[in-house]
Parts: C-alpha cells; structure tokens; sequence
C-alpha cells in the first residue's frame, strides 16, 4: 500500500519517459511503414509523371504555392508529396532487406563464435576486427562505381554484406552467456545435435536481443542509403529516394531551401522513430551493446 | 603486459593484411579492368595495349603479389587519371582529412564531456533527458543534409562563413561541425554512463564522507575514472570519423582525402581508390590499437585480458 501513497519516483518517471519515447518511435515507424505500403493509394499522382511547364512550385503554404500540389513540385515538375510518400518505400526496402541480409550473416558468425569457442571463436573475432576496420561509406561507393553504377540490389547487397558486425558482436555475447545455463545443458545431455539445440534453444533465446541491434542496424542503413543515393551512387534515378530528391534539388536549395527540407526531415524523422524504438526496447530488455 | 602487447600487434597486423588483400580484391570486382579503363570508345587492340601496359596479362595471384610487394613499401602506382604517383596525391591530400577529422573530434569532446557529466550529475531529471535527446537527434540527422542545411543558414542567410572550397580555416568551420555529429552521441553517452557508475562507487562516497568540495569529487575522483574508455573510444571514432568524411567533403568541396576517392570512384582510376581505402583502414587499425594500449596503460586490470 505504501507504493501508493509515494509520490512518482525517479525510477517510475524514468518508466513513463521511456514509454513517451517507445510510443513515439513506434507511432512513426508505423505511420512511414503504412504509407510505404499504401503508397499507390496515398499518393495523388504519379511520382514519375513530370510537367516541365509547373517546376519548382513551392508547397501550398508558402508565397506563389497551389492547393494541386500539397508539398510543391521539384525540378522536374513532379508533384513532391508523391514522390515523398513513394521514397518511403525505398527507405524501408532497403532498410529491411539489409537487416535480413545482415542480420543472417552477422547472427551466424556470432552465435558460431560464442557456441563453439576455441579457434572458431577466435575466427569469429578476427572477422568482426577486419569488418570494423573498413571504411564502410567508402568501400560501398566504390563497389557500387567500379560494379559499373549501382542499383536497388546492389545497395541492398553492399550494405548488407558490411554491416553484419554488430549483430556479431552481441549474438557472440549472449550466446556465450547462455551457452552453460541449465536448459542448454538439459538439451545437450538428452542427445539433440548441436544443429537442433542451437537452433530450438540458442536462437530463440538471444532473438530478443537481436532485434534490438536490428532496429538501430536499420536506422544506419536508412541513413547510408540515403548518403549513398546522394553521392549518385545508390538508387538511381528516377526513384524518389529521399537522398536522391535531396542531390537532385540541390541546385535550387539557395533560392528555395524548402525543396531540401522537406525529404531531409522525412529522413530524420523516419530514422528519429527508428532509433526511439530501438533503444526503448534496448532499456526494456537490459541488451548491453558496448564492446 | 608484453604478452598482451605482442597478442594485439599481431592481431592488428593480420587485419592489415586482410584489408590489403580486401583491397585488391575490391577493384577487380568489375571484371575486365583493362576495358574500365579503356572506356567505352576503345578498339580492340587498344585494350590488349592496355592490358599488357598495366600488366593485367599476368595470373591473378602474380599480380596480387607484385601489388602487395609495392604496396608494402608505400609504392601504389600510378594515378590513371592525375598521372602522378597514388602516395605523393594521397599525401597531398591527408592534412586536408586530417584537420577536418582533428578539429571534428575536438567539437565532438567539447560538447560531448561537458554534457555527459551534466547528463550523470543530474540523473534522471529533465536535464538528463534532454541530453539524451541531444545525442539521439545527433543520430538521426543525415550528414549530407545537415551540412547543406548549414551552407543556407550559416553561408548564405547569415553570411557568416564561405559556403564550400578548400582554402582558409573558415573553410574547415563548417565540415567540422557535422563531422562531429557523427561522433557527439556515442561519446556523450559512454560519458553519462561511465560518470554514473563512477558517481555510484565506494570510493566517491569515501570522498564525499571525507568532506571534499563537489567540484573536487566530480573532476579528480569521478571523471579521471570515466575518462578512460571516453578516452579509448575516441581514438576509434577518430578512425571512423576519417573513414566518414568521404561524404561531407564531397558536400563541401574540401579537396581532402575522401574528396579524391569520390572522384577517383567516377572516374575509374582504380589504384587511387584502392590505395585510399587502405590508407584511412591502416589508420583506423593503428588508432584502435593505440586505444586498447592506452587502455591498457591507463586501467591495470585489462592488461591480463
């Protein structure tokens, strides 16, 4: 009874301030996720569709701005809100399609390493070592410039072949921090190979903490596609990926700077949410992600 | 300590070698190179005469050799595109980077120290949280788009610095601060946390029962505890923080390291790209094993680790 009678502690306001924060990452992450899906039924026209007669009109609220095209038109005469609302798509795909890749990668290595010990382990650390050592930005460009210009696929592809080190490095820990418990020794005594109890009891039991360093995995790989797309080097056009509509409308940024504002926040927004959920679900299941 | 010393050069040697043949690798991953650089309107015979001139008729492994060989001696061949040696363009180039990646990580401590151990200090109160804020809003913010937000406010509308070159310091103020964005929140989280913990220990609350000041608590007998793996870590973001600045010299036009790989990256001059990317991966190997050193110097108890 007297926990009622306490005013809200420190612990309990902590509590509230990490479910503000959770709800809010997830209100974001959802809305972006059912525009990307919905995006055919959302957008008022075809993000491909140009009119070079109506370019660069600003969005409806500022000076010289028409009701038609509710975010304004960019270079080409392409109404913004569709290409926007179609540029959810690219973030998400590529975001999602990387952690998956990476995700398999990174969680094998890893859950390999912490099982087995001994020199596989020492394997393991080496690759995660070497991996780190690699200038991610740099490598992808490349790859992407000398495999003659890139596409949707090959940035999927790079990226997720380069950012599987953190899945690694947590699914090495816990796995080494599971791989003695009573259950797992339970498993192993009554016969299962070591294939059924890594994967009936291993796996499910570190896949909480996975989907922690997955949430935060998305996050960077939203942004390093964007930055990649930016640089000529990531989707290419005409997809309306938000760093593309940003490279793309650069030229006009100094006389009309809300045609870089608009995807930029987008972008900030979509990786804010993801970041937000992401670390609320790290604070709620204790995930220690430092090295 | 020697045993640990010798344990990490090896490592760290090893990864060096990996890279260097990651490296290799990396450009021939287009295929024909001869072809790549030829381009499009060659003939025949004028890639046959590139292939032989650049030796690329040789087995793969000799050439792999042969490359590794030179590159062990500082020698990566020669620009296709500058028609100058890869090493004298690379260290041309370098202070560029450097500046930039120093003077980022230098913001980077200086908001990051400060507001960790406000962070700490104030745990769990609103200060704490907007702190906690600061450094997730840093995450968020695309690099590309901060600093072209930036050029508009602080170049054009406010006139205060030149919006894009290489040239007087004004030029770095700029990609420094965007730099350090990359950095700030990892920082000033290990700060906050390393601060907490330190805060929570026996020996501060010895101090506090031996009457010492606040300030004096904080500074001598917290911080120096929690500066070690801040101090650690920022030797590694320092190396990521070069590996990164690819992007924002590309959006300001500062003619560093990075800004040569990009145009290299367009241009197909491969052994500038390749001799790039070993280059800022050599760094970061050096950096994070001068780190665990430092560690190990600073904190006794990993040395046996």
């Amino acid at each position: 009874m007297s926990t009622l009678l306490q005013p809200a502690g420190a612990s309990d306001r902590r509590r509230i301030w990490l479910n503000a924060g959770a709800i809010l990452g997830a209100g974001i992450v959802g809305f972006i996720t059912f525009v990307a899906i919905f995006a055919p039924l959302l957008a008022p026209y075809d993000p491909f569709a140009f009119d070079l007669g109506r370019r660069v009109i600003p969005p409806f609220w500022m000076e010289g701005g028409s009701p038609l095209n509710i975010l304004g038109t960019d270079q080409l005469g392409r109404d913004y809100l569709s290409r926007l609302i179609y540029g959810a798509r690219v973030s998400m795909i590529i975001g999602v399609a990387t952690i998956i890749t990476s995700g398999i990668i990174g969680t094998f290595l890893g859950v390999m390493g912490g099982f087995y010990g001994g020199k596989i382990d020492d394997a393991v650390v080496f690759a995660i070592t070497a991996r780190l050592s690699i200038p991610v930005v740099l490598v992808a460009l490349a790859v992407a410039g000398f495999s003659g210009g890139a596409s949707f696929t090959m940035v999927i592809l790079v990226l997720g072949l380069l950012l599987w080190d953190r899945f690694a490095v947590v699914a090495r820990s816990t796995t080494m921090q599971i791989r003695n418990l009573d259950y797992v020794a339970a498993a192993r005594c009554a016969g299962c190979s070591p294939m059924t109890v890594l994967l009936k009891e291993v796996l499910p039991n570190i896949a909480t903490h996975l989907a922690v360093v997955a949430t935060l995995e998305m996050a960077l790989a939203i942004l390093l596609e964007a930055a990649l797309s930016f640089l000529g080097l990531g989707v290419p056009p005409p997809a309306p990926s938000w760093g593309l509509m940003i490279s793309e409308a650069k030229e006009y940024m100094f006389f009309s700077p809300w045609i870089i504002m608009i995807p930029g926040i987008a972008l900030f927004v979509l990786v804010l949410g993801v970041n937000l959920l992401g670390d609320a679900l790290r604070d709620m299941l204790g995930t220690d992600l430092s090295r | 300590m020697l045993h640990f010393l010798r344990r990490r050069v090896t490592v760290a040697i090893l990864v060096a070698l990996t890279v260097l043949t990651l490296s290799f690798l990396l450009t021939r991953l287009s295929g024909d190179l001869a072809i790549s650089i030829a381009g499009p309107n060659a003939t025949q015979e004028d890639i046959e005469l590139i292939r032989r001139a650049y030796g690329l008729d040789r087995p793969l492994w000799v050439q792999y050799f042969d490359w590794l060989w030179r590159a062990l001696q500082g020698d990566f061949g020669d620009s296709y595109f500058f028609k100058t040696r890869v090493a004298r363009l690379i260290l041309e180039r370098m202070p560029i980077t450097m500046t930039l990646g120093l003077c980022g990580l230098a913001i980077a401590l200086c908001v990051a120290l400060p507001l960790g151990i406000l962070a700490a200090v104030k745990e769990n109160t609103w200060v704490d949280r907007s702190v906690l804020m600061v450094a997730l809003i840093g995450q968020a913010m695309p690099s590309f788009w901060l600093g072209l937000t930036l050029m508009i406010v602080l170049g054009l509308n406010l006139g205060w610095l030149p919006i894009s070159g290489t040239g007087s310091w004004e030029h770095y103020v700029m990609p420094s601060i965007v730099l350090s964005f990359s950095a700030i929140p990892a920082l000033m989280r290990l700060t906050r946390s390393g601060m907490i913990e330190a805060l929570a220990s026996d020996y501060i609350r010895t101090a506090r029962a031996k009457g010492l000041s606040r300030l004096s608590i904080l500074v001598k007998h917290g911080f120096r505890n929690a500066a070690i793996p801040v101090v650690a870590i920022a030797a590694v973001q320092l190396g990521f923080m070069l590996g990164g600045s690819i992007v924002i010299e590309t959006v300001f036009a500062l003619h560093g390291v990075g800004y040569l790989a990009w145009e290299s990256i367009s241009k197909n001059d491969f052994p500038v790209v390749q001799a790039v990317v070993l280059v800022l991966a050599l760094i970061y190997i050096g950096l994070t094993l001068l780190s665990d050193l430092l560690n190990a110097v600073l904190d006794p108890r990993l040395r046996s680790a």
